[in-house]
């Protein structure tokens, strides 16, 4: 286990050094294997309504023969000592070798003595940006129609750092820790996205008139990589009027990165804008260019397993996964047939107030490839 | 008899309008001051920065018209001041009540917002917005009516960070037993004195779980004093996207200081705005009113050159301080005239989608004074 660590802690130095020597870090640098054109990618399906929606996608990336092969794990029964988690070991290094990943939902059993499956992954794989395109699904009518951002959350530090104590009877304080390095690595990974999906603009959300010194640093990381980058718009919204703006008029923003808690919240309230979390795409990027997409919403074991499970944040999540790939025209096909599917209103599973069954809805995706 | 029974209910039926409408004009009637309550207030009035002047400027020429029982202690602080100066605070323990436009928060000056300033030193730990849904004003969300308790005087707010070594740096978040309890008492208190039936908790215990989990345990022993009102718990990210997709499912709400600025002016947000939300501090001794969400924007330069900027908001909040002086039927008449004028939508500021000045938005309102 000692040996393991210290090749993948030699291995994440060598990733820091290669990414800060070039100036687009490693997010594109793959190996394609040169036996079979073939992409291998490691799928957890995940618990409750995940095996059916995981199938979905399967089925869908099967019709639009998305040149990928799906290397399958499922969460582990017992806990796997080397990762203090249900999580074996062998899916770890599996994401890690692959370097791209789809997620389930998964629920983390209760119980004391093992790490969150969230968290596990997290810290373990690095990922230390989430990323979530929001956008407002034609044909499906919520309060807000003109929705089109991405949120990018730091993923690591600030405020979920888990440090607190009690310092005395009835006082408690919790630290939020802001680093030079992490800020940089998520601004730096902000505007790369912004560039590379030709987005104009990034605004950094930030409370740095109240907590200066921790986001004040936030923002000047920002600023600095803002420099490298002048084609893009860059400015600096303070996370209360961010809040207001975002429900008066969404369609003002356009890429938002932010510390942990602040996206944790904003990229939220974006989902309930489009309608919630079933229909959100979102994507963790790692160290050495690893992508984790995921759906983000719960398990629902009250309609596992009865086909009623809609597929939508699954498959928009592959999709963005086939962007991270820049199989950009698999994606697009996909995430058209989706939308078209959804705004014919013919086939819409429950929660979208249909009453279709998850593979009907497949079905009806599948045709519109 | 069934015959009987149903005349006296057709009459019931039919005087039930009647009666309630009867007892709104009068409400009036029934609170009975002591000798001597009619004689004018002295109130601490701070300008402020920004469109502060313009507001405040508006709800002086109200009261004024209205004749109403108030006299204003005028105090020029602007935001880039070291702090606040001794006599404003001097004035407003005296007077125990402030009216306050907004106070610049320079970003990252190294000078602590005169707001939090203000309120620190007054200990004024609660601090509460409604944001509800005024009739006339079109909105993306219908019935929302929320009023957001927000603790004002620790938390993320403590000021405490520094940093450990070059680029890592740390920031102290404080929570305690005292001003968790403190803050839940209000908020429940508030509940019951408004005939409010839901307290909701917003937190996030499941992250931080000392810090959060204090403020939730607070609440919940506070709670069950209470069982007239129903209390549940949400957490922040969650209660942020309720309040996008169904805000009218949302009563009271009770946070621990950052989440409280954040739910505040989401909510505020899909009530119409930042520019008609009422709200304002207050702590054991004293209380000062200001606009609601958004203490340290002030607004651009365009608005106050133009002089368009929207004086509903403070002009609801002063409504709210002539109740908190105990002048209801002031308070009653102001908040009908501004009702009024926003139900008319012929003088609105551009923030509600009009073209007015703020002079023409406050002669509206003093031409619909009764």
């Amino acid at each position: 286990m000692a040996s393991q660590i210290v090749r993948r802690l030699a291995r994440s130095r060598l990733d820091g050094i290669l990414s800060s020597s070039s100036p687009n870090p490693s997010f594109f640098n793959r190996s394609f294997s040169s036996e079979s054109n073939l992409i291998r990618a490691t799928l957890f399906p995940g618990d409750g309504i995940g095996p059916e929606i995981a199938e979905s996608v399967k089925q869908v990336f099967r019709t639009a023969d998305v040149p990928i092969e799906w290397e399958e794990h499922y969460v582990g029964t017992e806990i796997d000592p080397r990762t203090q988690s249900f999580l074996t070991w062998e899916s770890l290094e599996s994401v890690r070798q692959n370097k791209v990943g789809l997620k389930g939902p998964m629920a983390t059993p209760i119980g004391k003595g093992h790490r969150s499956l969230n968290l596990t992954l997290r810290k373990e794989l690095n990922l230390y940006a989430n990323v979530r395109p929001c956008y407002s699904l034609p044909g499906y009518k919520t309060k807000y129609d003109d929705v089109n951002l991405v949120t990018i959350r730091e993923n690591t530090e600030g405020e979920y750092s888990g440090l607190e104590h009690q310092v005395v009877r009835g006082v408690v304080e919790s630290l939020k820790i802001i680093t030079r390095q992490a800020s940089l690595r998520v601004a730096e990974y902000a505007f790369y996205y912004a560039k590379a999906h030709g987005r104009e603009r990034v605004s950094a959300i930030h409370k740095a008139n109240i907590m200066q010194k921790t986001d004040g640093l936030f923002l000047k990381c920002c600023r600095e990589v803002a420099e490298k980058y002048p084609e893009i718009v860059y400015e600096e919204v303070v996370i209360d009027n961010c809040c207001m703006m975002l429900v008066k008029n969404p369609a003002l923003f356009d890429v938002l990165v932010m510390p942990n808690l602040y996206g944790d919240i904003i990229s939220d309230l974006c989902a309930g804008l489009i309608g919630g979390l079933g229909l959100t795409p979102s994507c963790n990027i790692g160290e050495g260019g690893i992508a984790l997409a995921e759906a983000v919403h719960g398990s629902a074991p009250d309609i596992a397993g009865k086909n009623l499970a809609n597929p939508t944040a699954l498959l928009l999540s592959a999709v963005t996964m086939l962007r991270h790939l820049e199989l950009h025209d698999k994606a697009d096909r996909i995430q058209d047939a989706v939308l078209k599917t959804i705004a014919e209103g013919k086939y819409r599973t429950g929660d979208l107030g249909g009453n279709s069954k998850t593979t009907e809805f497949t079905k009806a995706i599948c045709d519109h490839l | 008899m069934s015959r009987r029974s149903f005349s006296i209910l057709k009459r019931l039926i039919t005087h039930r309008p009647n009666t309630s409408h009867l007892l709104s004009s009068q409400r009036s009637v029934t609170y009975m001051p002591r000798p001597g309550d009619g004689a004018p207030r002295p109130v601490t009035l701070i300008p402020g920065d920004g469109i502060g002047p313009l507001v405040t400027g508006a709800v002086e020429q109200v009261m004024e018209a209205m004749h109403a029982p108030v006299h204003f202690e005028k105090y020029e602080v602007h935001g880039d001041m070291k702090q606040v100066p001794q006599e404003v605070l001097d004035s407003i323990r005296k007077n125990k009540v402030c009216l306050k436009g907004g106070l610049m928060t320079p970003v990252g000056g190294g000078v602590s917002s005169l707001n939090m300033q203000l309120r620190k030193e007054l200990d004024l730990y609660a601090s509460l917005v409604n944001c509800f849904n005024l009739p006339g004003l079109p909105t993306r969300h219908e019935n929302v009516d929320i009023v957001v308790i927000r603790e004002n005087t620790e938390g993320e707010y403590s000021g405490l960070e520094h940093e450990v070594v070059p680029g890592v740096v740390e920031s102290l978040k404080v929570i305690t037993k005292f001003c968790s309890e403190r803050i839940a008492k209000y908020a429940f208190e508030y509940a019951y004195l408004n005939g409010r039936k839901k307290v909701t908790a917003v937190h996030k215990a499941n992250i931080m779980k000392l810090a959060d989990g204090l403020f939730l345990e607070s609440c919940r022993e506070v709670a069950t004093k209470y069982p007239g009102i129903k209390y549940n718990e949400i957490i922040v990210d969650n209660c942020c996207m309720q309040l996008v997709s169904k805000p009218e499912q949302f009563d009271v709400m009770v946070t621990p200081n950052l989440y409280g600025n954040l739910v505040a002016n989401t909510a505020a947000g899909i009530a119409g705005g930042t520019g008609v939300m009422p709200g304002g501090n207050a702590g054991a001794g004293y209380a000062v009113f200001e606009q609601g969400a958004s203490a340290g924007n002030v607004g651009n330069t365009n608005l106050v050159e133009r002089k368009r900027a929207n004086p509903i908001a403070l002009l609801l909040s002063s409504a709210m301080m002539l109740r908190h002086l105990q002048f209801p039927s002031f308070a009653d008449r102001l908040e009908t005239a501004v009702k009024h004028v926003i139900a008319d939508g012929k003088y609105r500021t551009k923030d509600l989608g009009g073209d007015s000045t703020t002079q023409q938005v406050v002669d509206a309102v003093i031409a619909a004074l009764d």
